[in-house]
């Protein structure tokens, strides 16, 4: 089937809109010049400037701890309940499910100020802590939703033969079941951190002041004034990002395959 | 030790239904102590009164509510509203043709799919600083469009309500295209040969076969665009200047200068509200949401 030659031109503008302005951000992280999108020579020294400034390395920190460690729960509570819901018939099974796709439609905004009611009605102090409880309850429905596609298209069959040729259900798990799964988990595990070390609109709700994430102190630099530092932060993060996508995607890719 | 958890697994093991509890538990524990309470005690805080510095007083009032029959926060909620559906409306007509070209490629199609997948999951405001940087006074619009000798002054773009809809397409774009692009990968292209073979040109082809078996993504689509920009307040705080006001820097404003927990829960439910009707609708028509979209 052809397509139209007008179909092809608002497609390219469409590609142009979408990946242009990241184009321009990441050239203009290696100008000289600070205050004008004129040329005025390569620099490193942009990045050379984040390492001098302590906010956005404290920043950084913060946004890995939180990152692994959240991901790490919501990897191994939304692997949990995908194989709960999965696996067994339970009552109120259609009911959880539910509750499963509500934070995938929640706006994040409401995410953000619920959690904030919640920790100030218990008097809980915000901080890492609080950042981490918020970011496993929206990451958990992400990694259980691709823990479940995967255990869709598992074969039961090898698990079945396992136990007829006398290995228990524990080996079985680890042994049979959870080798197969493994993409799948690991797809979440990536989603999972994405979706924490790029949030601002949450973790703005339930930061406290000493526990600014990267993308928090960022925000504070787009809102001051605009300098090439924050154009050589953007750059690394879309590398860092982008290596995430590119292993999730062939993670991915091996699922659709097998 | 050992024998001990051979025999405690053993026993769970015997028991299905305790087993599938166990799995559930944890996230289901956390879901609902983190998700579902949270919106429950803001149900409650949108009933009580204003503390003075944040937080509530006891007593319970429906003022916060009826303070949206105020023509000013009326504007808002409709210029919410307009804006999203807007943003929506554009997402669409982008969107779509992307979508068909995608599904319908065959050598490009990984390629294509990666390239919209990627800005899909970077960082929101590196995406929004981008617009800034592409739109501010000695911005790269502004510079070329000087040099090119098209305009004698810069442009005012940023900080214009046009800044906060090309900010808002910019980042639920992607959101749009996948969906589509999902069913119309999904579609059986004996129905178009069909269809031509029973004489229908390629308009008609595509009004009558194509679009109508693309819908389910169209819905879930515009559903995704919707969602998100009706509880947006990062594009129109940094590209509108705050200007603009929509009903997530109302929200927002309220939790920070403000302090008006109260009517901040309020305007969250009502934007809650707002998304659970439309989900609601969608649900009917028998689709689940589609994983890994936000």
């Amino acid at each position: 089937m052809r397509t139209p030659r007008w179909l092809g031109s608002i497609v390219a503008v469409v590609y142009f809109f979408l990946h242009l302005p990241l184009l321009v951000l990441v050239v203009f992280s290696f100008n000289a010049s600070r205050f004008s999108v004129e040329w005025s020579g390569f620099t490193l020294d942009w990045y050379r400037r984040i390492l001098e400034r302590s906010d956005i390395l404290a920043g950084l920190r913060i946004s890995l701890v939180v990152g692994i460690v959240s991901t790490a729960l919501s990897t191994v509570l939304g692997t949990l309940l995908a194989l709960g819901l999965a696996r067994h018939r339970l009552r109120g099974r259609s009911a959880l499910e539910s509750l499963l796709y509500v934070p995938l439609v929640t706006p994040e905004i409401v995410v953000g100020i619920s959690l904030l009611i919640l920790f100030a009605a218990l008097n809980i102090g915000l901080g890492v802590a609080t950042i981490i409880i918020a970011h496993v309850a929206f990451s958990i429905s992400f990694v259980t939703v691709v823990v479940l596609a995967r255990l869709a298209g598992m074969d039961r069959h090898l698990e079945e033969a396992a136990l007829i040729l006398g290995a228990d259900e524990w080996t079985t798990f680890f042994r049979v079941t959870l080798p197969q799964l493994l993409p799948g988990v690991l797809s979440g595990a990536l989603l999972a951190f994405t979706l924490s070390f790029d949030d601002y609109v949450i973790t703005s709700f339930v930061a406290g002041s000493g526990s600014s994430t990267l993308p928090v102190v960022v925000y504070g630099m787009v809102r001051r004034n605009i300098e090439p530092t924050v154009n050589a932060i953007s750059t690394l993060v879309l590398v860092f990002t982008s290596i995430l996508i590119y292993l999730a995607d062939r993670l991915g890719r091996e699922r659709r395959a097998r | 030790m050992g024998r001990l958890r051979r025999r405690l697994l053993g026993w769970l093991w015997s028991r299905p239904a305790l087993q599938g509890w166990t799995l559930i538990a944890p996230a289901g524990g956390w879901l609902l102590l983190f998700f579902l309470v949270p919106i429950g005690i803001m149900v409650g805080y949108s009933v009580m009164r204003r503390g003075i510095y944040g937080g509530v007083e006891p007593g319970f009032t429906l003022e916060h509510y009826a303070r949206f029959f105020d023509p000013l926060y009326l504007a808002i909620l409709r210029r919410t509203l307009v804006v999203s559906a807007l943003c929506t409306l554009i997402c669409l007509v982008l969107g779509y043709p992307v979508a068909y070209l995608i599904a319908r490629s065959r050598r490009w199609r990984n390629l294509l799919l990666f390239l919209v997948v990627l800005p899909f999951w970077t960082s929101f405001l590196v995406r929004t600083f981008a617009m800034i940087f592409l739109f501010r006074d000695t911005g790269l619009v502004n510079t070329l469009l000087l040099r090119l000798g098209l305009i004698e002054a810069p442009l005012t773009l940023l900080y214009t309500p046009f800044a906060v809809m090309a900010g808002l397409v910019y980042s639920f774009l992607p959101f749009m295209i996948l969906p589509i692009y999902a069913t119309l990968e999904r579609q059986d292209l004996s129905l178009l040969e069909a269809a031509a073979v029973l004489g229908a040109p390629p308009a008609a082809r595509f009004r009558r076969v194509t679009l109508p078996l693309s819908m389910p993504g169209v819905v879930a689509g515009c559903l995704l665009v919707f969602i998100p920009a009706l509880g947006s307040f990062l594009p129109s705080d940094l590209l509108g200047g705050a200007k603009q006001m929509l009903i997530g820097n109302l929200i927002q404003n309220q939790f920070a200068a403000a302090r008006n927990w109260p009517f901040g829960s309020a305007a969250s439910l009502v934007v809650m509200a707002t998304v659970l009707v439309g989900v609601l609708a969608y649900l009917r028509t028998g689709h689940r949401p589609a994983p890994g979209m936000r």
